[in-house]
């Protein structure tokens, strides 16, 4: 579809093209390195959060949608992944696939119902849905309840490619970071994203202009479910394992607050962010209950003073886009 | 009473009616206070439950540290809680005046976590006991059943409640000032939240005094609080206790529903009238 050009934001910029392909090849190396560096499940962990963050990002930063019940996708996608690998023996692919596929299915029937309330009425709504959803996993007996799945195999993907070896498992994980972070950034730099941005700034503007808004909230939602639903999938087989804490509230609350630390409306916010709640939740999971204190402390500190996050301010001071 | 397939006694079906009673008046006092905040000040209070946990908490600590009574706790636990409202109220949300309704539930679901991950470090996750007041002990043999005195006495106490703030905030002349001008949003804020706590320390006889009791009913109270309709006083007292028995009652018929069923009338109320039973058109 054209975007009409009153409402269409200025086009990418050569310079910014220019940032971009440095910026995203600067990722690609760092991840190349990084399994030299630090422990190699600490980066695949923390890159499925940084998609997970990624898919969270697409709503509240570019449709304005404030979803604090995202856990609910990447749970029960990482639910459906470890029991289709673990108890019907399916190759990991078709597990993640599977997975995937119910998380756009919930994400579909929960969009559809809370997409046609707005601001802090959708978010409650979410809440009350991802709720609801820990209850199913709680109950459900294919989830062990507080057990959960545990020695998920990781298998054969494809049939000949072996994710038990950690090399090959590194090269797998980071393989469906890149391509869901580049999916992402394809679908906001895209005519629909140009039209979400536009929902975003003026919704009776875009619909008076003929847009159905609440179809490309819709997609919007079920994009950022699908996404969501990768992350946790590949977690699944990442940790070989699937909890209660991937579907629980206290997941939800960890991805708005990777995506507000690095940046929300960024493209590069949500994995910085995520790298750094991740280290922190490993580093200081001896101090027990102080980590929520931290947490919430960082919460409060980032919405009073520091609402662009790292990589917003980074951007705003080097006037780049990332 | 036979009903698929499985015997229901008369005694169940009360018993279970007394218990969605007793949660119905904790949903309506709680989402009560969310409607008050929402409805003078535009913020949705993400921290609510963790000022209904600091309600009960608070209760535990005059008993304990101060030798002050339940009956003294239903008075002084929601002055303080609601004073500890009223700051954070002046210290951060006024900040975020101007800015997106959304950074004010940011910034009070980051309070939630400060709160809580507090009482847990030094509480742990179990309960605290809290035992009910020499006055209320007993029971009422009311023919069909047995009523304890303390659980009626949460439902006289919640419903007066809310009554009351009914009166003020529609027909009075104080309610109409609150109303018209939100001339004073810390103490709508502190109002809003010793709401909360009051219905913290009704609680804590019943549920113990738990870090966590806090955030297992918000997100139940959000979905009463989509149910009725956002920001409408009365809607949000009577989907309370209505929603409660509904529950209590699904616990006889279908048990593995009944921590579900609440969530799915929110889902079908959505469908059919998404602004809510007693919301207004946005």
């Amino acid at each position: 579809m054209d975007v009409d050009a009153s409402i269409a934001p200025a086009d990418m910029t050569s310079q910014d093209r220019r940032v971009g392909a440095i910026a995203f090849a600067v990722m690609v190396a760092l991840i190349a390195i990084a399994p030299f560096f630090a422990y190699p499940f600490f980066v695949m962990q923390a890159m499925c959060f940084a998609l997970f963050a990624c898919a969270f990002n697409l709503l509240i930063g570019y449709a304005n949608l404030l979803s604090l019940g995202h856990a609910m996708f990447f749970g029960l996608a990482a639910y459906v992944c470890a029991h289709a690998a673990k108890v019907w023996g399916l190759e990991p692919v078709s597990a993640i696939a599977l997975g995937v596929a119910v998380a756009a299915a919930l994400g579909f029937v929960t969009g559809a119902l809370a997409i046609r309330s707005a601001g802090i009425y959708f978010a409650m709504i979410t809440v009350a849905f991802s709720q609801m959803v820990y209850f199913f996993c709680v109950e459900a007996p294919f989830t062990h309840g507080e057990d959960g799945i545990q020695a998920v195999p990781q298998g054969k993907a494809l049939g000949f490619i072996d994710l038990s070896n950690p090399w090959i498992l590194y090269v797998f994980v980071s393989v469906v970071f890149l391509f869901g972070f580049l999916v992402v950034q394809r679908a906001v730099n895209s005519p629909f994203g140009e039209i979400l941005k536009a929902i975003r700034e003026n919704e009776p503007r875009a619909l008076s202009l003929g847009y159905r808004v609440l179809q490309y909230k819709l997609a919007a939602f079920v994009l950022s479910a699908v996404i969501a639903g990768l992350a946790g999938a590949t977690k699944a087989l990442v940790g070989q394992n699937a909890s209660l804490t991937d579907v629980s509230f206290s997941t939800s609350g960890e991805v708005v607050l990777m995506t507000l630390v690095g940046g929300m409306g960024t493209f590069y916010g949500p994995v910085v962010g995520a790298l750094i709640v991740v280290s922190m939740q490993n580093y200081l999971a001896q101090y027990g209950e102080w980590v929520t204190v931290i947490q919430g402390v960082v919460f409060v500190a980032c919405v009073l003073a520091f609402r662009r996050g790292i990589v917003g301010e980074l951007a705003a001071w080097a006037k780049i886009s990332l | 009473m036979n009903l698929f397939g499985h015997m229901i006694t008369m005694p169940e079906l009360f018993g279970q009616l007394l218990i969605g009673l007793i949660n119905g008046s904790f949903y309506a006092l709680l989402s009560l206070g969310l409607a008050v905040i929402f409805g003078m000040l535009d913020i949705v209070n993400f921290a609510h439950g963790a000022f209904y946990m600091m309600g009960a908490f608070a209760a535990y600590f005059l008993l304990q540290y101060a030798g002050l009574s339940y009956w003294w706790a239903l008075i002084l636990s929601p002055l303080i809680v609601g004073a500890i409202g009223a700051v954070s109220e002046r210290l951060f949300l006024k900040r975020l005046a101007g800015f997106d309704p959304l950074y004010g539930l940011l910034l009070t679901f980051g309070l939630a976590l400060i709160i809580q991950g507090l009482f847990q470090n030094y509480y742990g996750a179990s309960g605290m006991p809290y035992s009910i007041p020499k006055q209320l002990t007993g029971a009422y043999n009311l023919g069909f059943m047995f009523l304890p005195v303390y659980r009626g006495w949460v439902i006289l106490a919640s419903a007066a409640v809310c009554f009351a703030t009914w009166l003020i905030i529609e027909k009075t002349k104080l309610g109409a000032y609150l109303r018209a001008a939100t001339e004073n949003p810390t103490m709508v804020h502190g109002f809003g939240v010793a709401l909360a706590a009051f219905a913290g320390v009704l609680a804590a006889p019943i549920t113990q005094v738990r870090p966590g009791m806090g955030a297992d009913i918000i997100a139940v109270v959000f979905a009463v609080v989509v149910i009725g309709g956002m920001g409408s006083i009365l809607g949000s007292i009577i989907t309370g206790f209505v929603l409660g028995v509904v529950e209590g009652l699904t616990k006889v018929f279908y048990p593995e529903a009944s921590n579900t069923v609440v969530f799915v009338i929110m889902a079908i109320v959505l469908l059919i009238r998404p602004t809510g039973l007693f919301g207004r058109a946005a």
